[in-house]
């Protein structure tokens, strides 16, 4: 693997770091799980690592290990944005009547 | 790798992180999971178009097999399991993530190996089998099948840095003779006692912190399988992941003022602390009905769940009892403790599902001030987050832990199973207060009570 290969990760790693931190600080703790479970789903991309694996018939092993792979990565995926819906679904603002205590809760 | 396939990578990146963002707000949250959910179809579209892919059939196998799972675990599992489907979640996709990390390296044989990709494979794995078996143990005590107390036996923390210490020297060698095959299928084996070993000792409430853990790791592996195959969407969505892990476990050692060593090295919870509040007197228990007249005539009641309201499936129950108070005119809030429950939000996730609108969920700051103005605060099966020695007895075991402040109502009812103490192990000085009452038994069948004779009232 060359030099600039090696560098050019770490820098999206360094900036993935730095935006993920910015863009999480500001999930309320009211969302904490379902962060969680969407966090969980989106990292399930790893399923492209195992899609290759499983697909291009390297030896059998790998082929073995990445079907394995395939599997528990689709269970992340697709039961990770399934819950997180479900749960999202759930959360209902208050009718109108109680308008003031809604912004309260968006300054804190 | 072709440029359409890196363009839908980039595509699923930026989808990714709009997704992230709209996760700020309850009102925008479901359109931002779509984003991230188109993202991921063009990222396994793009993908599934790769030139070294030659068959399909083990893919295709995986992908059903795995939809069925995943769909199936999603919609049936309920509210009040939210936590191990969340371990059980982690434990899924470290392993995916060590299972890349194994075919790569069987795949590639010592030669081609560089320095670098063998770091990344070498850590892939390592915190891949960590989390998996130590996700696996956290859904065991969640489960219920085995005690959530800590299990402690002497020398424990020394045989556990010892093994990691040997674990972590088998990494450090593996990155300068890549061609050491046997050490490295030794390491990952280790990597997976290693995580058995990290979660015996930790108690059940100190869940919060081994989920976002591992929630943590798993992200990381992510992104280590993204250095190893070179893939930059694979390194974003696994550091957003890891990050995400990672802040959330800051914030639930903050909320128990304990650092992370001690929550995962200090067996929290195994005995009996010292430095108690001498002669705490009795606890007064009182009668349903008493409570009810209380509750009928309140201007403002706050409900505190915790850990025990997930137990006794009470969130309905709570909510039928506020409906009836509301329509006599009576404010009700919610307080919620970071830590309560069994893993971050789980509380917040059970009232919703019982249909309590988010606005009247409050955080620990949010409602702490708006105690002294409140009648009555009615505790459902929490314990040590309104424990007033937090913040009262330096000496406690838990001093320094914010607390919801519920001492300071007027009135305080504690619904609990039984006269046992807290998973901390400690005296709660606020069940012998004036101010306060015991109702015991379950949570569900008190609330229901409660309810009926507040329509008598």
């Amino acid at each position: 693997m060359s030099t600039e290969v090696i560098i050019a990760g770490l820098y999206v790693f360094a900036l993935a770091a730095f935006l993920g931190y910015q863009v999480i600080s500001r999930v309320p703790p009211l969302l904490h799980t379902p962060l969680m479970s969407a966090t969980n789903a989106i990292s399930g991309i790893s399923l492209v690592g195992s899609l290759v694996a499983a697909g291009a018939h390297y030896n059998t092993v790998s082929t073995l290990l990445g079907f394995m792979a395939v599997t528990a990565s689709t269970i992340n995926v697709v039961g990770g944005f399934m819950i997180t819906d479900r749960m999202l679904r759930m959360f209902k603002r208050q009718p109108a009547a109680k308008k003031d205590s809604t912004e309260e809760q968006e300054r804190g | 790798m072709g440029l359409p396939i890196e363009l839908t990578y980039l595509a699923a990146s930026i989808l990714f992180i709009l997704g992230l963002k709209g996760l700020s707000h309850p009102e925008t949250a479901r359109r931002g999971m779509i984003f991230a959910e188109i993202g991921m179809f063009l990222a396994i579209v793009g993908t599934l178009l790769h030139r070294e892919i030659v068959s399909y059939e083990w893919i295709i196998a995986g992908l059903i097999i795995g939809s069925l799972i995943g769909g199936a675990i999603s919609i049936w599992v309920p509210m009040t399991a939210m936590p191990q489907r969340t371990a059980l979640s982690h434990a899924f996709g470290a392993l995916a993530a060590s299972l890349v990390g194994v075919s790569e390296y069987y795949r590639h044989g010592a030669g081609e190996l560089g320095t670098f990709k063998m770091t990344a494979l070498s850590l892939e794995v390592l915190l891949g089998g960590i989390t998996v078996t130590g996700s696996l143990m956290a859904f065991i005590k969640l489960q219920d099948w085995i005690r959530g107390t800590p299990i402690t036996y002497r020398g424990q923390n020394v045989f556990n840095m010892s093994l990691l210490a040997i674990t972590v020297g088998m990494f450090a060698y593996l990155i300068f003779d890549p061609s050491a095959h046997s050490l490295f299928y030794a390491m990952a084996g280790l990597a997976f006692v290693f995580g058995v070993l990290l979660v015996l000792p930790i108690g059940a409430a100190d869940m919060p912190v081994v989920m976002s853990l591992m929630n943590s790791y798993a992200g990381l592996a992510a992104a280590a399988t993204g250095f190893a195959i070179s893939n930059n969407v694979l390194i974003i969505a696994g550091t957003l992941d890891g990050f995400s892990g990672f802040i959330l476990s800051i914030l639930m050692c903050r909320a128990m003022n304990r650092s992370i060593t001690n929550v995962l090295f200090g067996a929290f919870g195994a005995e009996t602390a010292s430095g108690e509040s001498a002669s705490l007197g009795d606890m007064r228990e009182v009668k349903a009905d008493d409570i009810a007249v209380q509750l009928a005539y309140a201007g403002q009641v706050v409900f505190v769940p915790g850990y025990g309201m997930a137990t006794a499936q009470a969130q309905h129950a709570v909510r039928e009892l506020a409906n009836i108070l509301e329509a006599r005119g009576v404010t009700v809030k919610y307080a919620i403790h970071p830590v309560a429950g069994r893993m971050p939000g789980h509380m917040n996730v059970l009232l919703a599902e019982a249909n309590v609108p988010y606005s009247s969920l409050y955080d620990l700051e949010q409602i702490n001030g708006e105690f002294p103005a409140t009648d009555v605060a009615v505790v459902i099966g929490a314990n040590d987050v309104v424990n007033p020695d937090a913040r009262d007895n330096p000496k406690s075991a838990i001093a320094g832990m914010p607390i919801l402040e519920v001492d300071k109502a007027h009135s305080v009812v504690v619904l609990k199973r039984g006269k046992g103490k807290g998973f901390a192990g400690i005296e709660n000085p606020l069940f012998f207060k004036p101010n306060c009452g015991m109702l015991y038994g379950d949570a569900k069948a008190s609330l229901i009570k409660l309810a009926g004779a507040v329509q008598n009232a």
